[in-house]
C-alpha cells in the first residue's frame, strides 16, 4: 500500500514540476506547482516527516503559491513572446540539456557512496521523540547559529525593499498629526462682523 | 559550551549588533545626515576589529558543533576583508555626498554584508557557507542599485540579483548532491568520504556544481558573465567594494571548500580549477582591450586576476593557497589604490569613466598621474613593483605542482593583460591634448588612498611587509 503511494506520490510530483514548466499559460503553470508541492508533502508523510508535510502546505502552498498567483496575474508581461525568444535558442539548449542528463544518467546509474558516507547519515525521523521536538532540537540548539543567520539575512532583505522603493516626496503636503490636534477655534477662525454696504 | 562558541564568533556579533543597533538610531532620527558620521564609525569599527581579530586571534577554534571555524587561514582572510571594507567605505563617503547617494543604509549594509563575508571565510558547513554567501550578496544586490533613478544601475542590480539566484540553485544543487553521497554536510564529514582515487561518482558531481557556484561568485570564466555590466552600472564606489572584500571572501570559501572538504581528493579538482584559471586569465585579458569606460576595464582585470589567484588554488598544495593569499593581499591594496583614482576623475562635478578623458593627465595632475603610473604597472606585473612578486609566487606554486602548462599559459596572459593597463599609462603621458580633459580631484582622502596604495607598491618589494610568514602560517592551517 505504502509503495503504491509512494509511486502515486512520486509521479505526481515529476508530472506537475514538468507542466509547471511546460504549461502555456503562467496562471497553469502556479497550479501544476501547487500539485508537485502537495504531492511532495504526501512524500514527507510517507517518511514520517509529518511537521515538515504540513509545513510544506501551509507555508508553499498557503503563502507562497498564492503569492506567486497574484504576482503573475498583476504582471504585464507578454508570456508569448518571452517564449518565441527562448525557441531561437532551444536547439542549443536541448543539447545541452540532453548531454547533462546523460551524464547524469551515468552518475546516478551507478548510485554508490562509500561505506564512511554510510555511517555518517543521520536517520531520517527521529527515534524517541516527536517531530516538532526534534526539530526544535536542531534548529534552536545544534544549528542555533544558521537560524540567527537566517534571520540578519531576512532583515537585510528588508532594509532593501526599505531603501529601493520608500521615496521621501517633498512636493507633497503631509498631515501633521500634533498640529491638527493643537489647533483651537481661537487660531483657526476670525469672526468678522461685517457691516451692509460697506465690505471687507 | 555556548558562551564558549559565543565567544569565538564575538566579532561577527559586535559587527551585527552595531549595525541593528546603528539602523534603530539613524532611524528614530530619520536623518540621513547622520549617514556621514555613520560611514567613518563604521570604517573605524572595521579598523578595530581588523586589529583585534589579526592580534588576539589565537589557535584554531571550532563553534556550534563544527558550523564555525576561527582558524589561521580564517583570520588573515578576515583582517584582508575588514581593512579593505574600511578603505572602501572611507573613499566612498565624499563621492556619495556629492551624488546625493549616501543614505543611512549604505554603511549598514555593507557591515552586514561584512558579517556574512566573515562567516564564509569561516564556514565549516555547507550550510553556514551558504547562509554566509546569502546574506553577502542579499546585501550587495541592494547596494548595487542604490543609484534608483538610474537604468543602468537598477539593471546591473537586476543582473546582479538575478544570476546570482541562478548561480545560488547552482550551488545548493552540488551542496545537496555532496549531502546525498557524503552522508553529511560537515566539511570534517566529507573529507573521510572523499580520498583519493576513491570519490564516487555522485559526490564528484556535486563537487562540480559547488565550484560552479563559487566560480560565479569569484567572477571566474565562464561565470564572468554578470561582472562588466554589474562593475559599470553600480555606483563607483560601490564597484570599488565589489572589487575588492567579496572577491577575497569568496575566494578564500573556495580555498576551504576544495581544502578542507575536498582536501583528499587534490586530483579530481584540480583540473577543473586550473581550467577556470586559465580562461579567465586569457578572457580577461583579451577582452579588456577593445574597453573604453575605466570601470568595465577593471571589471575584466579582475577577472583576469582572479584568474592568476585561482591558478595559486589549482596547484593543490600549502603552497599553493599561501600564494593566493599573498596574491589577493596585493590584488587587494593595488584596487583600493586604483579606485581611489576613479572615483577622483570628474569633470565640472560630474564623475567621469571614459578612459580618453585621461589624454595628458600628467601635465595636469603629475603627482597622481605618476602613482597611477607605479598602480598600473604593478597591476600589469611589472618587475620590480610587489604586483610582479605575487604573479610570480602563483607562477611558482603552480610550476612546483607540475602545472608547467598552466604556468607558462598564466606568463603568457599576462603579457597580453599588460597591453591595456599600459594603453591608459600611454594616454595619461603620451596622449593627444584635449580641451575635454579632468578636473584635479581635491579629495584628501582619495589622494591618501591612491599615494598609499602606490608607495606600498615600490617599497613593499623589499620584504612585502612580512606579508609572506603571515600567509604560510595561514595556509598552514588550512591544508595539513
Amino acid at each position: 500500500m505504502s509503495v503504491f503511494a509512494f509511486y502515486l506520490f512520486a509521479i505526481s510530483t515529476i508530472a506537475g514540476g514538468l507542466l509547471t514548466v511546460i504549461s502555456r499559460n503562467p496562471v497553469h503553470s502556479v497550479l501544476w506547482l501547487i500539485l508537485a508541492f502537495l504531492s511532495s508533502a504526501g512524500l514527507f508523510v510517507l517518511l514520517g516527516a509529518e511537521f515538515v508535510a504540513m509545513l510544506l502546505i501551509i507555508v508553499y502552498v498557503g503563502a507562497v503559491a498564492v503569492l506567486f498567483l497574484f504576482v503573475v496575474m498583476m504582471l504585464d508581461v507578454d508570456f508569448s513572446q518571452l517564449k518565441a525568444e527562448m525557441a531561437r535558442y532551444m536547439p542549443l539548449a536541448l543539447l545541452f540539456g540532453v548531454i547533462i542528463l546523460m551524464q547524469f544518467a551515468i552518475a546516478f546509474g551507478a548510485w554508490e557512496s562509500n561505506a564512511a558516507a554510510e555511517g555518517l547519515r543521520a536517520q531520517v525521523t527521529p527515534v524517541d521523540r516527536h517531530n516538532t521536538e526534534a526539530l526544535g532540537m536542531i534548529l534552536y540548539d545544534q544549528y542555533f547559529l544558521l537560524f540567527q543567520l537566517a534571520g540578519l539575512i531576512l532583515l537585510v532583505a528588508m532594509i532593501g525593499a526599505i531603501v529601493l522603493t520608500l521615496r521621501q516626496r517633498t512636493d507633497i503636503k503631509r498631515q501633521n498629526v500634533l498640529a491638527q490636534m493643537y489647533r483651537d477655534p481661537a487660531k483657526a477662525m476670525e469672526l468678522k462682523d461685517v457691516k451692509p454696504g460697506q465690505g471687507l | 559550551m555556548l558562551s564558549s562558541d559565543l565567544n569565538v564568533i564575538l566579532p561577527e556579533i559586535i559587527l551585527s549588533v552595531y549595525a541593528m543597533l546603528a539602523l534603530l538610531g539613524a532611524v528614530y532620527t530619520r536623518k540621513d545626515g547622520l549617514a556621514s558620521t555613520l560611514v567613518w564609525i563604521t570604517s573605524a569599527l572595521f579598523l578595530a576589529v581588523a586589529l583585534w581579530i589579526g592580534f588576539n586571534g589565537a589557535g584554531t577554534n571550532v563553534a556550534f558543533n563544527g558550523l564555525f571555524i576561527d582558524d589561521g587561514f580564517a583570520r588573515f582572510s578576515k583582517v584582508m576583508i575588514l581593512v579593505s571594507g574600511a578603505a572602501v567605505l572611507m573613499m566612498s563617503e565624499g563621492y556619495m555626498t556629492r551624488r546625493g547617494l549616501l543614505r543611512f543604509e549604505y554603511p549598514l549594509l555593507i557591515t552586514l554584508s561584512v558579517v556574512g563575508m566573515m562567516m564564509m571565510v569561516s564556514a565549516g558547513d555547507l550550510m553556514s557557507l551558504y547562509m554566509g554567501l546569502e546574506l553577502q550578496s542579499l546585501a550587495l544586490y541592494v547596494v548595487a542599485s542604490l543609484r534608483r533613478d538610474s537604468v543602468k544601475s537598477t539593471e546591473a542590480g537586476l543582473k546582479y540579483f538575478v544570476l546570482g539566484a541562478l548561480s545560488s540553485g547552482l550551488l545548493l544543487y552540488g551542496a545537496s548532491l555532496v549531502y546525498g553521497y557524503a552522508g553529511t554536510t560537515l566539511f570534517s564529514g566529507i573529507i573521510q568520504t572523499a580520498s583519493e582515487g576513491d570519490v564516487s561518482l555522485g559526490l564528484l558531481f556535486g563537487l562540480v556544481f559547488l565550484i560552479s557556484g563559487l566560480a560565479f561568485k569569484v567572477s571566474a570564466v565562464p561565470f564572468h558573465m554578470w561582472t562588466p555590466d554589474v562593475y559599470e552600472g553600480a555606483p563607483t564606489p560601490v564597484t570599488a567594494f565589489l572589487a575588492t572584500a567579496p572577491k577575497v571572501a569568496a575566494m578564500a570559501l573556495f580555498a576551504r571548500v576544495l581544502h578542507d572538504a575536498f582536501g583528499g581528493a587534490v586530483g579530481d579538482w584540480q583540473q577543473v580549477v586550473a581550467l577556470l584559471s586559465l580562461l579567465s586569465m586569457f578572457l580577461g585579458g583579451i577582452a579588456a582591450i577593445g574597453q573604453t569606460d575605466i570601470k568595465r576595464l577593471m571589471a575584466f582585470s579582475s577577472i583576469a586576476h582572479m584568474g592568476y589567484a585561482l591558478m595559486g588554488l589549482a596547484a593543490g598544495t600549502a603552497f599553493g593557497v599561501q600564494s593566493m593569499l599573498i596574491y589577493m593581499a596585493i590584488y587587494v591594496t593595488m584596487s583600493v589604490g586604483t579606485f581611489a583614482f576613479i572615483l577622483s576623475m570628474e569633470r565640472d562635478g560630474q564623475p567621469v569613466s571614459n578612459i580618453a578623458s585621461l589624454n595628458m593627465y600628467s601635465k595636469k595632475e603629475p603627482g597622481k598621474a605618476l602613482a597611477m603610473l607605479v598602480l598600473l604597472f604593478s597591476l600589469a606585473g611589472v618587475p620590480p613593483l610587489v604586483g610582479f612578486f605575487g604573479k610570480l609566487y602563483v607562477l611558482r606554486a603552480a610550476y612546483d605542482a607540475g602545472l608547467a602548462w598552466l604556468a607558462i599559459a598564466g606568463a603568457v596572459a599576462s603579457v597580453i593583460g599588460a597591453f591595456y593597463y599600459l594603453r591608459i599609462v600611454f594616454y595619461m603621458y603620451f596622449g593627444e591634448e584635449r580641451d575635454d580633459g579632468l578636473d584635479g580631484g581635491k579629495s584628501p582622502v582619495l589622494w591618501g588612498m591612491l599615494m598609499a596604495s602606490a608607495v606600498i607598491m615600490v617599497v613593499g618589494v623589499v620584504n612585502l611587509f612580512g606579508i609572506e610568514g603571515m600567509a604560510a602560517t595561514a595556509a598552514a592551517t588550512l591544508v595539513n
